[in-house]
């Protein structure tokens, strides 16, 4: 299976190495060097990458690329999909998943990764489970070590492994016993030129945050179930009961985890909240183009659109842009060509709106590409499918936990075409 | 890594600003320090005493290991600090010592006494994780240390260890594969592991050791298939992989005969196709043959096939895309084609994740979607292109686009792909004006729209947009070029502008290949082209010379001098290519006294009519890879790949996957081997309880010919013929003559069931034969896998031994009895069964297609033991998950009429109380419910409704059986919490389109469930329950049951009630506990001369007491 593992930063340093079978030299990794020279963009290098004696399996996440080296055949989405498991592991050690915190923290990535692998096949992958093993550095801990000289790594050996629940650590303790979930919902759209809507789907998580004593077995149930329409589990989650009953019923994980991600059905029609105007043309000869955009909101039940963002790559052509925005500010990056305008909220009375001149390369003939305009949002309070939790129980054990449910509606990949 | 680089290395590290930790590191800073001296620091901090200080040394040396840097020779002083008590320190050493114990080998053995002295740790997490560093240390010396290690700990009590003796195995293979044969005795003992733990990674070891050794498999398939959703999902993708093979040499192709019509209608002929023609002949006639075998034989899916559809599909769910893709190719690979359609929706899910799982899974819908285009068409949309993808996942999404493009949507898909066309990243619109003459060759329809829209691209101004319209245009040309001389002149004038050589290479070849449409225009280009000759790049001068000979060939006058001039400058070109065409066209074209016979036909050489090309999709026949796999994705073989073998033409032996009872079942009468007979009717009982009905059994006896037979049936059959024999051998002989003479009455019945069908038709009787043989085969397979559970069970014995306070004799008594209770009931079951077929004959057919029994769930509730309870306890998750599969009604139990068939407008419906623990809910009792469709056509929707409780009830119904088929049954199991009380459950039964008013009511003795006690135990409670509590009745027992086992079968048939041990032979003890409340409900019943007995029960719930009385009354004097 995984062989070793190469961590190499956006400049193409290799900064981690750690091999599970025997050592394979380092030179294996100048086979992607070439293929992220061949690929003009750093997400196009293929995640396959096939060498003479073994075959290279990457992944990208914060600007570092997760190199595994395989030697024979494995399904590669076995190999990504841990890949992605680590960076995740990682960022909820660290915080964050940077260079600099892998390298600061270079002793408890390598006993994390030991702990991962066994003879490069998946062992514990749990967090719950790895905590327990090899507990995660806090300041506080850092400072008690150093002076104390005691250690990150668990006393106990852990339970977890052998238990019925492994992605539950024991002899969890909270004064403030609380669950949060969040239902965020992630609206995917591509509108056309004349704004009408493609395609339109709903993705929704719930994400919870479970800090309760003990072995709380926990249901929670839907008033309106039969808008999902496709779902994947966090693994505690009991199938049988959802299948039966389409009610939730787990013991869950100690702190953060996923719970549920599902599809709102595509019969529904999708609620679109915001719309766009746009004119933006070039004139054949002249080295000007007028750019004209306003946004507004549509369908949003009452509530406010915030934190909106339009991002677009306007065509080779556009030297400069001069605009100028009735809310918000905007960057042009005349090297990427990227336009990026920070709107925040959408005041229904005044309705926001970037309105200016580019300046075209002299004498180039006109561009005959549209730019795309991407759009982020968010709605608080809602979900915009409709989608509502109607109760959550607990079971199993004696005390009251404090509940909360929040809703939130983002923008996924939300694009408008010109 | 030389000493040198590492120093180089180094330097550059100490003085990068990213370190600076490491810049102040004496280890690796010291650049004028010499080479020995540079680890001092080091070891002097390992050598001392303080394990801070050793612990900061480590974490230096293991900065530099992440670094790649060289600290191999620290390894004396490292070496010595394995066995510190410090865990950090440790865990360190282990890291360090993994990494360079191949390096200094002998050094490395120095620690190899703490690992063994680890291994027999009382700890299973210090065994489990010694082995884990011994076996990881590759040194080749240890290979018998190793393997010795691995055998103890593949027996060892925790599964935790023998999961790390699963994962020794492939290392241990890899230093020596000398050891293969010894490993593989390991794979077969660990596979036969019960726990889920386990699975996934001998699975895995399997898969690097042995793939080939599929013979191993056949015993644990249905266990796989059942734990499979509680294993963790890295161990369910090498499962879920390894189960395709397998299913892939033992069951037969579900679509064998959709795949000879698709056959049938695709027989178009390509010209180059020529040779593989003939293969494909041949696989038809070998289709064609499979295809009368299936006329002969209509095609019935094997129940275990049926089982890994069915448990793996809940899988579909899981956030793990990689389990995700393997449940998707499984389908692909094995399911009917009707069935296929679910792992759309899940694969389309997958495509919001990462932009590395979008490709991979883009790759199989790519594949999925040559082979099964409808499965993906609702979900068209999602394949949609946004302007941020990156350009590889823009590719593949064209790719999909383009093959699920049809008649209908045509029209969109072409609307979508203008608007790529206009996209900046210009090697995707070069993509998509391929797609877009992909779709023009496929629909014929839309050629012509096509064609016009590739010609507008032609004035685009991005020549490489032009250039790819240009080899799209030809292509579409060559179908039909009388119509389109036009465009062809039009193309013939962008030779002057365009640069890109691929385009102007086609050009060239389309006006030379067309010259006939365009007279004028054609002479002048060679004209332009032999101008610039010596200019051009390699493609495009081969082209000109091409040009130049049609021209030479169709219109001598006028290009005689020019063909000349353009054949003397490449005679003298760089390219020998070029030079020895040239050479090869002058000597074709040009009559000379010398040239030969082939000049003669020249002009039919290059003028013959081609072919059009056929625009195919890279992807296609790529779905002889397995899907998912590496090598799918590469297309190209990758090392240790295991060929997905094809379908077999006639399905192996079903019988080699039935599995023995579970050991644990017999756990309760494992001491004695003559006891043999005794412990028979455990099997029996068991496989009554896992076939829903007993008419399925009889069935398979009688041979009524179909494959599908069902493995346990065989081998109860099997069972029942060494009964007959073992019985002569037993020692105890009263009983024994009783049941040896029920057991003769049951087999004439049984006889007679066979003889019957045998008449009905001839053809039946060779099936019959078949049928047969396998049993032989189960015979011999039961007996060594009996001696081998044997001794597992000898270490369950003893523990559930030392926990009962009496003496040995006395249990071994007890267990004899234990052993003796259960064989009636099983008889009379059978009996009733058998008499229940001859009035309804018809049930024979039905239970054909009856899931196969997953023995090893079904729980034999008296007779476990508390120890036992517990170790099952991690089973029961997967217990409630494969409900549906698993139930198992005893035959035992007593099965009441819901639902008449008259009444019922053919659909019958017989519920039991299955005593199995109702794992969604513990204070419910279980009501297996069987469905038997009697009509002649399908009921939908079967669901319960409107259910009228008394307060306090709960119930939980059973999941909605959404078709059943005319003919078929069904089982179901709901949970009612019935409250304590004999209260009726009052619900409406629903069927698409009638309601039926039925109720379930239990029986007293069904309102509990076993507990088990020891005799003391037993009389502490009964003292606390007297009074009140208390009643007893005296009765005389029936003649037919004075004996003790009879008593205590009577009692548990009545109440689902435990034995409890019991010194004295005049006293039998029993114990239960309501469902709801857990009140206990003990029973006695003590019998005295000349069949007088007393009955006492004792139970706080009066009103229970009172009525188990009367119940236990009938029953014993009945």
């Amino acid at each position: 299976m995984i062989h070793s593992l190469f961590l190499i930063n956006a400049s193409g340093d290799i900064f981690l190495e750690k091999h599970w079978k025997s050592v394979v030299s380092r030179s294996v990794c100048d086979y992607f060097f070439e293929a992220q020279e061949r690929a003009s963009e750093p997400e196009n290098v293929p995640p396959v990458i096939p060498t003479p004696h073994h075959y290279l399996i990457s992944v990208l996440r914060h600007r570092i690329y997760f190199v595994a080296v395989i030697q024979s055949e494995v399904p590669p989405l076995f190999v990504i999909e841990f890949l992605h498991r680590v960076v995740d592991t990682f960022q909820d050690y660290f915080g964050v998943c940077t260079e600099a915190a892998i390298k600061d923290n270079v002793v408890v990535v390598y006993e994390l990764l030991e702990e991962m692998l066994d003879n490069g096949f998946p062992l514990a992958t749990e967090s719950n489970i790895l905590k327990e093993l090899i507990k995660p550095p806090t300041i506080l801990r850092t400072m008690v070590n150093t002076i104390t000289g005691s250690t990150n790594v668990g006393e106990q050996l852990p339970t977890g492994q052998l238990s019925v629940v492994p992605w539950r650590r024991t002899g969890v303790k909270y004064t403030n016993n609380e669950a949060y979930f969040d239902v965020v919902e992630e609206i995917d759209a591509i509108i056309d030129k004349s704004g009408s809507t493609i395609t339109a789907e709903i993705q929704g998580v719930i994400d919870a945050c479970v800090k309760l004593t003990g072995m709380p077995d926990l249901t929670l149930s839907f008033m309106n179930p039969r808008l999902l329409d496709d779902v994947s589990f966090h693994p505690c989650v009991r199938f049988k009961r959802w299948e039966a009953e389409r009610i939730l019923s787990f013991i869950p994980p100690d702190g953060n985890f996923r719970l549920l991600s599902y599809h709102v059905s595509s019969q529904n029609l999708v609620a679109i909240p915001v719309y766009v105007k746009h004119n933006i043309t070039f004139r054949e000869g002249s080295s000007q183009g007028r750019f004209d955009l306003t946004l507004g909101p549509k369908q949003t039940m009452g509530k406010v659109v915030e934190s909106v963002l339009v991002s677009s790559q306007l065509p080779r052509g556009v030297l400069n842009v001069n605009l100028n925005p009735s809310q918000g500010t905007y960057t042009f990056d005349p090297v990427t060509k990227l336009l990026s305008w920070d709107v925040g909220k959408i005041n229904p009375q005044k309705l926001p709106s970037l309105k200016g001149t580019m300046s075209l390369q002299a004498g180039a003939s006109k561009p005959d590409e549209n730019p795309t305009f991407n759009i982020q949002f968010k709605i608080q309070q809602m979900a915009i499918s409709g989608l509502k939790v109607n109760r959550l129980d607990m079971y199993g054990e004696k005390y009251k936990p404090f509940k909360g449910i929040k809703y939130m509606t983002k923008a996924g990949k939300f694009q408008v075409r010109t | 890594m030389s000493t040198s680089s590492a120093f180089n290395d180094e330097k550059g590290g100490s003085s990068s600003v990213g370190e600076p930790e490491y810049g102040h590191d004496p280890a690796s800073g010291g650049i004028f320090s010499s080479d020995y001296k540079r680890h001092d620091d080091l070891k002097e901090m390992l050598d001392s005493n303080k394990d801070s200080l050793k612990l900061e040394a480590m974490k230096r040396i293991v900065a530099m290991i992440a670094r790649g840097k060289n600290a191999s020779d620290l390894f004396p002083a490292v070496v010595k600090n394995v066995a510190c008590k410090n865990i950090e320190v440790k865990k360190l050493v282990y890291v360090y010592l993994v990494r360079y114990a191949e390096e200094q080998q002998d050094l490395a053995l120095l620690s190899i006494s703490t690992f063994q002295r680890g291994l027999k740790d009382p700890n299973q997490l210090i065994r489990a994780s010694a082995l884990r560093v011994l076996s990881s240390i590759r040194v080749t010396i240890i290979v018998p240390i190793m393997m010795l290690a691995i055998k103890e700990a593949a027996s060892d009590m925790s599964p935790y260890v023998r999961k790390t003796a699963a994962h020794a195995i492939p290392k241990l293979y890899s230093l020596d594969p000398e050891q293969k044969d010894q490993l593989i005795e390991v794979i077969e003992k660990l596979l036969a592991d019960k726990t889920t733990l386990v699975a996934g990674s001998v699975v895995m070891a399997f898969e690097e050791v042995c793939p080939e050794r599929i013979d191993l498999i056949h015993k644990n398939y249905r266990k796989l298939c059942n734990l499979l959703i509680d294993v963790e999902e890295w161990g369910q993708v090498v499962i879920i992989n390894m189960l395709t093979r397998y299913a892939r040499t033992q069951f037969l192709n579900p679509n064998i005969n959709e795949s000879l019509l698709e056959e049938g209608g695709g027989g178009e002929k390509t010209f180059y196709a020529s040779d593989e023609d003939e293969d494909e002949d041949e696989e038809k006639e070998k289709k064609a043959e499979a295809v009368t075998m299936a006329k002969r034989k209509p095609y019935v899916m094997d129940p275990d096939h049926r089982l890994l559809l069915r448990n793996t599909k809940p899988l579909l769910q899981s956030r793990n895309a990689a389990v995700v893709m393997a449940v998707a190719q499984l389908y692909f690979h094995l399911a009917p084609k009707a069935e296929i359609g679910v792992i759309a929706k899940a694969l389309v899910r997958l495509l919001r994740s990462h932009s590395e799982v979008q490709y991979v899974v883009l790759q199989n819908v790519a594949t999925m979607t040559i082979k099964r285009r409808g499965m993906f068409e609702p979900y068209l949309k999602s394949f949609y292109i946004r302007s941020t993808d990156p350009t590889q996942i823009k590719i593949l999404k064209l790719e999909v686009l383009t093959n699920l493009a049809n008649e209908t949507n045509i029209s969109t898909i072409l609307r979508e792909f203008q608007t790529y066309i206009k996209s900046m990243d210009k090697d995707f619109v070069a993509a998509t004006i391929q797609a877009i003459g992909r779709c023009a060759t496929n629909i014929g329809e839309v050629r012509d729209t096509c064609l016009n829209g590739l010609v507008q691209l032609l004035s685009n101004r991005d020549e490489l947009v032009v250039a790819e319209s240009v080899v799209v245009i030809k292509k579409l040309l060559q179908m039909q070029p009388e119509k389109h001389s036009d465009i062809i002149k039009h193309m013939a004038k962008l030779t002057d502008n365009i640069q890109v050589p691929m385009a102007r290479a086609s050009i060239l070849w389309l006006i030379g290949e067309y010259c006939e449409h365009v007279p004028k225009i054609a002479p002048d280009v060679l004209r332009k082209m032999a101008k610039s000759f010596t200019n051009e790049e390699d493609i495009v001068k081969l082209q000109i010379i091409n040009l130049a000979a049609k021209l030479y060939l169709t219109n001598s006058k006028q290009t005689k001098l020019l063909t000349q001039y353009v054949l003397n400058l490449a005679k003298y070109d760089q390219n020998y290519d070029i030079r020895d065409r040239a050479r090869f066209i002058r000597q074709l074209i040009v009559p000379t006294e010398k040239s030969g016979a082939l000049s003669k036909y020249a002009k039919k050489l290059f003028l013959a009519l081609k072919p059009a090309p056929v625009l195919e999709s890279p992807f296609k026949d790529r779905d002889h890879f397995q899907l998912g796999s590496l090598s799918h994705l590469l297309n190209a073989k990758a090392g240790g790949y295991q060929e997905l073998p094809d379908w077999p033409e006639a399905a192996p032996d079903p019988s080699v996957r039935n599995v023995e009872v579970p050991e644990w079942t017999k756990c309760s009468s494992r001491e004695k081997r003559k006891e043999k007979k005794v412990e028979k009717p455990f099997y029996s009982d068991s496989e009554g309880e896992s076939g829903p009905t007993e008419s399925a059994d009889s069935e398979s006896d009688s041979g009524s010919g179909s494959e599908s037979g069902s493995g346990s049936e065989d081998s109860r059959s099997g069972s029942e013929s060494d009964e007959s024999k073992e019985a002569s051998e037993s020692e105890e002989e009263e009983e024994e003559e009783e049941e040896d003479l029920k057991k003769k009455k049951k087999k004439k019945n049984e006889e007679k069931q066979l003889k019957k069908p045998v008449q009905e038709s001839e053809s039946e009787q060779s099936s019959e034969e078949e049928v047969r043989k396998p049993e032989r085969k189960s015979k011999q397979n039961k007996s060594e896998s009996e001696s081998e559970s044997d001794e597992d069970e000898e270490s369950e014995s003893e523990s559930s031994e030392s926990e009962s306070e009496d003496s040995e004799d006395s249990e071994a008594e007890l267990k004899k009895k234990k052993k003796v209770a259960p064989p009636k009931p099983a008889f009379k079951a059978a009996k009733k069964e058998n008499k229940k077929e001859k009035k309804e004959m018809s049930l024979l057919d039905l239970d054909d297609f009856e899931p196969a029994p997953s023995p090893q769930v079904t729980p034999v509730n008296t007779f476990l033991s508390n120890s036992l309870v517990t170790d099952l306890e991690g089973l029961s998750l997967s217990d409630a998950a494969l409900m549906p599969a698993t139930i198992a009604p005893s035959s035992a139990l007593k099965s009441y009429e819901l639902l008449h068939r008259i009444t019922g407008e053919g659909l019958s419906v017989e519920y039991c109380f299955s005593r199995q623990p109702f794992s969604p809910d513990a204070n419910m009792v279980a009501v297996q419910m069987h469905f038997t469709n009697n009509s002649t056509s399908d009921t939908k929707s079967l669901h319960m409704e409107d259910v009228k409780l008394q307060s306090g009830m709960r119930v939980k119904e059973f999941p909605e059986i959404e078709l059943l088929p005319a003919g078929e049954t069904a089982t179901a199991v709901m949970g009612i919490d019935f409250c304590d009380s004999t209260q009726a459950a009052n619900f409406q039964l629903c069927t698409h389109t009638r309601k039926f008013f039925v109720s379930i009511q239990p029986p007293v003795g069904e309102l509990m469930r076993p507990f088990f006690m020891t005799e003391n135990e037993f009389k502490k409670e009964q003292g606390q329950l007297m009074g009140m509590n208390e009643i007893t009745e005296k009765l005389t027992l029936d003649v037919k049951c004075r004996n003790e086992h009879t008593i205590v079968q009577k009692v548990t048939t009545a109440a689902n009630l435990s034995r409890v041990p019991c010194g004295s032979d005049k006293e039998c003890r029993f114990a239960g506990r309501t469902v709801t409340s857990s009140s206990l409900v003990l029973v006695t019943v003590a019998t005295k001369d000349e069949g007088a007995a007393q009955l006492t029960v004792n139970c706080e719930k009066m009103v229970i007491g009172t009525m188990l009385v009367k119940d236990i009354l009938l029953a014993l004097t009945q």
